[in-house]
């Protein structure tokens, strides 16, 4: 059959290695989920072949002829043995399954820090997700230690993290492959979800359960990055924005005060405090626009604020028809946000 | 038989396409939005002796879209159009779902009151909002008091019901006393 | 000699002197359909109604099928601008609703409205105006879905259209209300024809056919028939708490208010698990015919494969959790259905064995039915070991809502129930149709469409590890899943040309094909002793059956009873379990008051759409119509004349 080249050319194709791919682990979840996996495709392999082989038998003996009456009763009485053996395997293969799933689980559980196995504080956050972007913070209980960004993960490597996911609107999921399995986000409930990254890398998240229009744009970076660079990445972003400095910045930022951008969008140690759309204090530290759907450059950035409806329809930022000097300025303030 | 019939609906149905209005999505805006709301003339509801202008053609097709709607849906809350008007029964601000309306009632009177504001407390959206979503949110608000067909609001949000299905408003509008409101003032 | 349009009534008791031809003749009179359109329009004939079933749910297959052409056009490549979000989104949830609600459930239901009164010897189905209305009743309703989806008011929220997303507030307009009311349509269909075929198999029996010799096709439909009689209730719940919802501001599903999302899903899924059973285990009748056939030796062990048909029905009810493992419901709970998910594959497992062992202990002839079966027995395995492996949660956390269960399902569902399926079709179009499917088209139908059918559905596991999730109508170019995109649209294109030449194959074999006889196959079941096609009272007289494969026990000559009516439409009731002769129970005659009555319906769902008030004012003329329908007849006539 054609499935082994398929095999090989599929993997050679896309390889294990991807930024949003479960065979490629970066984290304790997905590892241990890619061991199960392992468990489950080699016992499944095994129960293939033999139903295979044994179809492959019957078909080959159908070169005999008119089998008498009395072979055919012995036929049976092998057939009824072979099916108790059958019978046999099938339980203890599923029992196998059953039991490396559970002690998966269980451990999986247990490495998770709310049980306090962990000694190492973890670092929570509240993942709220709306249509079609994602609002991350994190807390503290030092109310000025919290953050609040959107559409971006940063994580140190080898630290639990908790997070809290919830949703405003419709059911979205949280799915990083490459670190953990996925979460609902429910209105009306709240989930919660434990990674602990083992790998630096940048990777990515997508919405894994329909949300609407633009559900196949709903994706988030995640950047894993060593303790130190991550305190970095911290420090810096619990600094408010950055004042504009050049003439072009401060059109950029009076433009956006003076219209409809202040009434969406929040940026920390400005006027704009809007609640609506994402947050973009360090806007432009961030590796994409729109929840994954562009890279974060300037001709994108720029695309996007002059008709963001184009890059993505149905979105709840609307058409604007910002002048085109006014464009420019807008642009070069929000890429000085870092 | 079946499949003929069926072949002979989906190009009636074809050529129809277009025709459903309910049910468009039309997201850059439809008719093509401005950002400034484009008249500059005051409503004539204010003005003495004026004949009430013919109402803007855009209300009909605002008002005649679900997608639009519910939009205005979403922006009433996320722009806390309730924070004064609560879900339609009025609180600082006038009721929204009863037939009187101090600066006019027709969807291109609603969105002149949301783009410029009034004295006694309704602030001015011009610089907040397109004037798409004013007028999506102008249709939301008729909806409230019945006067979009109805099939086309939304029975309810997924919220706390603050207001009977908007897919049941009467027939009759709500009647409203004059200069309703903590702060009215009869013009 | 009496003549067609000739009164039965009118005509000498002779019943108990005819024989052979002119038989024949005095119980076509009695026995047929009017000609004519007035004559299709109201037939009770189980055969009719059942042939209009099955095309018209093929027809929405190639319907279907086209939408899934549409959408891999669009996947082809990454970042394709031929089809917006709206339209894609709109495209998959009428893939997903046409493929499940009108086409997979109706085709299996309508191949044993066909099949299980000739199989079991009878001459009708039960309830035959019931059947009809229940064929009306789904017409209207694919027709009323279609054409709202060419109005641009088909589905958009997928084919189980979650709470909030398809809610009032986040679905505006009517898609989702239509879409809702075709699911209240398809359902009173099913339990329609579920009800009859409850009732023709438990009562209708052929004298002897107790329920241990019963074929295991009419033990598929037995337990599958039960099966929707429990399941479909909870779906028509949840579909017309979302219609309340919508139209009248109910907040069963709004959380702010005491509802709760996950209540859909719940209420959904626990008809949604035993759907996807209720497709497959006619399929497995299907399989265990075909095997038995062209073995030529009955199944091995009869008993095993019975008893794992009946716990498959049960346990599917167990299973539902199982699509809600991200949900964030209590872990223990979980862990139940794991265990019960994992459960389910053992009675798979051992019918697997079971007709592999019948084709080494018997003489296999590989026509094309049995290479269908074939291409059944490695597929679905694939499916099914796939759908263990999504049965664990830590497993199924990462594999759920990816592209790795698109694999999964369509592997189970058209390896285990389409490939069936077209077996089955060629396997008895000759009885249907009187002629043979040519066998040389059907080889390649078969080869080209598993090619194409795994070219299409193996990528896809890869795709789903590699974390592309469902129901996007374009991906980033950048990620790695441009090749294996690609693979499925290409496949996509190779399995839909093979379905066409299938259907290419059946449509000029109905014209042109060899004639068949009555046994072509030399099978061993009763619906191979009547003529094909068969006459419309199916038996001149009833047989009586004295083992599992009748035909082949009784060696040319099959017993019968006599004593029915000829000149009155008349079946044999015979007991539950033993089928001892019981009863005799008068048959209906065609009538228009189905077809009325399932108009009357139709107005009354599709004005509830809009209006709650279309509930009250149009249940009169539906009570109306079922008054009428349901007038009683007069007693038979005093004196029975009995052969």
């Amino acid at each position: 059959m054609r499935r082994p080249p398929l095999l090989i050319a599929a993997l050679l194709l896309g390889g294990c290695s991807g930024e949003q791919s479960a065979l490629d682990p970066a984290g304790v979840h997905s590892g241990a989920v890619l061991n199960l996996f392992g468990l489950f495709f080699w016992v499944c392999l095994i129960a293939f072949a033999l139903v295979i082989g044994f179809l492959v038998i019957a078909m080959l003996q159908a070169r005999r002829v008119d089998a008498a009456r009395s072979e055919r009763s012995e036929h049976d009485a092998i057939a009824s043995r072979l099916l108790r053996g059958w019978i046999v395997f099938i339980i203890a293969g599923l029992l196998v399954l059953t039991l490396g799933s559970y002690f998966t689980d269980r451990n999986l559980a247990l490495a998770a820090p709310d049980t306090g196995q962990s000694n190492r504080v973890p670092i929570r956050i509240k993942l709220t997700g709306q249509q079609w972007w994602w609002q991350v913070e994190y807390e503290d209980p030092n109310a000025s230690q919290q953050i609040r960004t959107a559409n971006e993960l940063h994580l140190p490597v080898g630290v639990p993290v908790h997070i809290r996911l919830e949703s405003i609107d419709v059911i979205h999921s949280f799915w990083v492959p490459n670190l953990a399995g996925k979460q609902d986000m429910i209105p009306g409930r709240h989930n919660d979800i434990e990674l602990l990254p083992t790998r630096a890398g940048h990777y990515r998240s997508q919405c894994a359960e329909f949300c609407g229009l633009q559900h196949a744009h709903m994706a988030l970076d995640v950047v894993i990055e060593p303790m130190a660079d991550w305190l970095k990445w911290r420090a810096q972003s619990l600094q408010p924005a950055k004042a504009p400095a050049t003439a072009e910045e401060k059109a950029g930022y009076a433009y956006f005060m003076e219209h409809q951008c202040s009434a969406c969008h929040s940026i920390a140690g400005t006027p704009a405090f809007g609640t609506v759309g994402p947050d973009l204090t360090h806007f432009a530290s961030r590796p994409s626009i729109g929840a994954g759907t562009v890279p974060n450059t300037r001709g994108h950035l720029e695309a996007w604020i002059a008709d963001p409806q184009g890059m993505k329809e149905g979105n709840h930022m609307p058409y604007l028809a910002v002048p085109p000097d006014k464009l420019h300025a807008l642009g070069a303030y929000l890429r000085s946000l870092s | 038989m079946c499949s003929r019939s069926l072949a002979g609906s989906a190009v009636m149905a074809m050529l129809l396409l277009s025709a459903c209005q309910r049910e468009q999505r039309e997201s850059r805006g439809q008719p093509l939005a401005e950002t400034a709301p484009t008249f500059v003339q005051l409503p004539s509801v204010l003005i003495a002796g004026s004949q009430p202008a013919p109402a803007d053609p855009r209300g009909k097709l605002y008002e005649g879209n679900a997608y639009h709607i519910s939009e205005g849906q979403r922006l009433f809350e996320q722009f806390n159009c309730s924070g004064c008007h609560a879900h339609g029964g009025g609180d600082i601000g006038p009721p929204l779902m009863d037939d009187e309306w101090r600066y006019g009632g027709q969807s291109d009177q609603i969105v002149a009151s949301i783009a410029y504001g009034w004295p006694n407390g309704m602030p001015s959206f011009a610089d907040k909002l397109t004037e798409q979503q004013m007028w999506q949110i102008a249709a939301y608000v008729r909806s409230m008091s019945g006067n979009v067909p109805k099939d086309v609001a939304s029975s309810r949000a997924d919220e706390l019901a603050s207001t009977p299905p908007l897919t049941r408003t009467p027939q009759q509008p709500i009647k409203g006393e004059p200069g309703g409101g903590l702060q009215g003032v009869a013009p | 000699m009496s003549r067609r349009g000739d009164d039965p009534k009118a005509l000498p008791r002779d019943g108990r002197d005819l024989t052979g031809d002119a038989l024949h003749e005095r119980l076509s009179l009695t026995w047929c359909t009017q000609p004519g359109f007035w004559g299709w329009l109201t037939t009770v004939d189980h055969k009719l109604v059942g042939r209009r079933y099955i095309f018209t749910a093929l027809v929405f297959l190639v319907l279907g099928g086209i939408l899934a052409l549409m959408m891999r056009v669009q996947l082809a490549r990454p970042e394709n601008g031929l089809i917006s979000a709206d339209r894609y989104n709109q495209i998959f949830s009428m893939h997903g609703t046409t493929m499940m609600f009108l086409f997979a459930v109706p085709v299996m239901e309508a191949m044993a409205v066909y099949i299980i009164p000739l199989m079991l010897g009878t001459r009708n189905i039960a309830f035959p105006r019931l059947n009809a209305f229940s064929y009306w009743v789904f017409l209207f309703g694919g027709i009323m879905i279609w054409v709202a989806f060419l109005f641009n008011v088909g589905p958009e929220a997928g084919w189980f259209s979650y709470v909030p997303l398809a809610g009032p507030q986040f679905s505006p307009g009517k898609r989702t209300d239509f879409w809702a009311q075709m699911i209240t349509f398809t359902e009173v269909a099913a339990l329609a024809t579920s009800v009859e075929l409850v009732a023709t198999i438990m009562k209708q029996r052929a004298p002897g056919m107790s329920l241990n010799r019963m074929p295991l096709f009419a033990w598929g439909v037995l337990v599958t028939s039960l099966m929707v009689i429990f399941a479909m209730p909870a779906v028509m719940l949840s579909s017309s708490f979302l219609i309340a919802d919508r139209l009248v501001g109910t907040q069963f599903y709004n959380p702010t208010e005491g509802g709760d999302a996950l209540l859909w899903q719940h209420l959904f899924w626990f008809f949604g698990h035993p759907e996807v059973y209720i497709i497959f285990i006619p399929a497995l009748g299907f399989v265990s015919q075909i095997t038995e056939t062209f073995t030529r030796r009955p199944v091995f062990g009869y008993a095993a494969m019975v008893l794992a048909l009946v716990s498959i029905g049960i346990l599917a009810f167990g299973l539902w959790v199982h699509h809600m493992f991200a949900t964030g419901l209590p872990r223990l709970g979980y862990s139940f259905y794991t265990a019960a998910s994992m459960m389910i594959a053992l009675p798979s497992g051992v019918q697997i064995f079971c007709w592999i062992a019948t084709m080494w202990a018997g003489r296999p002839r590989f026509t094309v039915p049995m290479l269908w079966v074939i291409g059944f027995i490695v597929t679905f395995v694939i499916g099914g070991l796939t759908g263990v492996m999504v049965a664990s949660v830590p497993l199924d956390l990462q594999l759920h809502d990816t592209y790795f269960v698109v694999a999964h399902f369509h592997y189970v569902l058209i390896g285990g129930a389409v490939f069936p399926l077209l077996g089955a079709i060629t396997f008895w179009f000759p009885k249907f149709s009187g002629r043979m499917m040519d066998e040389t088209l059907g080889k390649l139908s078969f080869v080209i469409g598993f090619i194409g059918f795994h070219l299409t559905f193996f990528p896809m596991h890869f795709t789903g590890l590699m974390g592309m999730p469902r129901r996007v109508y374009t991906y980033p170019s950048d990620i790695g899943w441009n090749m294996l995109n690609m693979i499925s649209s290409i496949g996509a294109f190779v399995f839909a040309s093979a379905l066409l030449l299938f259907m290419a194959n059946a449509i000029v074999s109905y014209r042109k094909g060899l004639l068949s006889g009555s046994n072509p196959w030399e099978a061993s079941s009763l619906e191979w002793a009547v003529p094909s096609p068969p006459p419309p009272y199916n038996f001149a007289h009833i047989p009586v059956v004295e083992g599992r494969t009748p035909l082949w026990d009784a060696g040319g000559t099959l017993s019968v009873v006599t004593g029915l009516r000829v000149e009155d439409r008349e079946l044999l009731l015979t007991t539950a379990i033993d089928a001892e002769p019981d009863l005799r129970e008068p048959s209906p005659l065609p009538t228009i008051w189905p077809l009325l009555s399932a108009i009357a319906l139709t107005a009354l769902f599709i004005g509830s759409i809009f209006n709650p008030w279309a509930i009250v004012w149009g249940a009169i003329p539906l009570a109306l119509a079922l008054i009428v329908w349901f007038w009683p007849k007069g007693p038979p006539e005093a004196e029975p004349v009995i052969e």
